[in-house]
């Protein structure tokens, strides 16, 4: 049963890894601000919620779970918020969506 | 296992730092300088330092950069470039450098077990903490009771910064634009068009207020204290003065109950001071407040760490609203 909860924690953990890594390397290979932002948003949305998943399996039943709901819980409210005032922000300024011309970060 | 997370923290510290320096832009130097207070936070908890990265990540991170960024509003986006005597700040820089690396070779290893301050000083603290306070923190216990000195004089910087900054920076609300127009500039407005950050902003502003009061009441039992819970209640009430617009958390925080937060503050600390000299003991002896020297030393702590958080709230409020005030030129 333990092993069998630890094979769970490690495998959500992984993944939760490989949505940051992509998520990492998406924004800085993909070639405008929407693009770039859509994939960095990955690290505050699928990610947190496997990793911390991953860590609570670890914690068990105990204050630090319900603790890292609570971080859970913050992070999904937070982040995708972030994400979308960075876009709706974005747009608002005038840049246009497929557009990596007026892309000022590029260099 | 730590010591890879720490070179790896170190590394992108250093990174950072250099980046840092080398931008020209300013609003990127201020995004750095979060991430920098960021990653030093990570590298405090590595070394478990939680009081201190909790610190590190609610001023550094999180109320400094919204400073910055208040400033920034004010001024230019990119730094004015400088010519002249390059090559003397190189080499002032790398003397200095030179020195401080020199220095750290008689350093004692890092954790190592005969280094003097685990031979003396430290013992001396944990030892001595339960019995002559009783508290579990003995962070808390340090720096409230043992140094409360040291803590005394960064109420006071704190204190000072917060009336140097509303000396050069205030007075001037109202002066130069009737009521109406205030209200209609884009501080006084807030998020007013963006609906989603807006309810889910007013959504987290009580429980980042009900968090920092929790630090401010729980820090003799755990990482806290009033400088943390100061800087995040600072923080929720910040987030509600860009959700609903500058004057109407100045409707619910006045100016002049900020001014009463700061002065009241460092007045309590140093009231707790005059106390322990009025019953008897020395200034900022605590164990002279309660009849049981123990009983005292809770009181006294409670007492000034309520007067840290009261006047770091209240400074960090005025200085951003002293920011916030002003019309970019």
């Amino acid at each position: 049963m333990d092993s069998a909860i630890d094979i769970l924690s490690w495998i959500l953990l992984t993944v939760g890894g490989a949505f940051v890594f992509v998520g990492g390397l998406g924004a800085l290979r993909l070639p405008e601000f929407y693009t770039r932002m859509h994939a960095a948003s990955l690290t505050d949305s699928i990610a947190p919620i496997l990793i911390l998943l991953g860590i609570m399996l670890q914690a068990g039943w105990s204050l630090a779970a319900i603790k890292l709901l609570a971080i859970l819980a913050f992070l999904l409210l937070t982040g995708p918020t972030a994400s979308y005032a960075l876009a709706n922000s974005a747009l608002l300024s005038g840049l246009k969506p497929g557009d990596s011309s007026t892309d000022s970060t590029e260099n | 296992m730590v010591i890879l997370f720490g070179v790896f923290l170190l590394t992108l510290l250093v990174l950072t730092a250099v980046a840092i320096v080398r931008t020209d832009n300013l609003f990127v130097a201020v995004m750095l300088t979060g991430i920098f207070s960021l990653l030093m936070a990570a590298n405090f908890f590595i070394l478990d330092a939680a009081d201190v990265a909790l610190t590190e990540a609610a001023i550094g991170a999180g109320i400094t950069t919204v400073l910055f960024l208040g400033a920034l509003a004010l001024t230019a986006e990119h730094e004015k470039s400088v010519s002249a005597r390059r090559w003397l700040s190189m080499g002032v820089v790398i003397v200095t450098t030179l020195i401080l690396i020199y220095a750290t070779l008689d350093k004692p290893r890092l954790g190592d077990p005969q280094a003097p301050v685990h031979l003396h000083v430290a013992p001396w603290y944990l030892d001595e903490t339960p019995e002559l306070i009783g508290i579990p923190n003995v962070v808390t216990a340090v720096l409230g009771s043992f140094r409360g000195y040291d803590t005394f004089g960064e109420l006071f910087v704190i204190f000072t910064a917060c009336i140097g900054v509303l000396f050069i920076l205030s007075g001037r609300r109202g002066q130069h634009l009737p009521p109406n127009a205030m209200a209609l500039s884009s501080t006084a407005h807030g998020l007013r068009h963006h609906l989603i950050p807006k309810v889910v902003g007013r959504l987290l502003v009580p429980f980042i207020v009900l968090f920092g009061f929790y630090l401010q009441f729980h820090g003799e039992y755990g990482p806290g204290g009033g400088f943390q819970a100061g800087a995040i209640v600072a923080a929720g009430i910040i987030l509600y003065a860009l959700l609903e617009g500058e004057t109407a958390a100045l409707r619910v925080v006045p100016q002049s109950a900020l001014m009463a937060m700061v002065i009241g503050g460092a007045l309590l600390y140093g009231a707790v001071g005059i106390a322990g000299i009025a019953l008897g003991g020395n200034f900022l002896d605590y164990s002279v407040l309660a009849d049981d020297p123990v009983k005292g030393q809770q009181l006294g702590i409670l007492a000034i760490e309520l007067g840290v958080g009261m006047a770091v709230c209240g400074a960090l409020l005025s200085i951003f609203h002293a920011f916030a005030a002003r019309e970019p030129h």
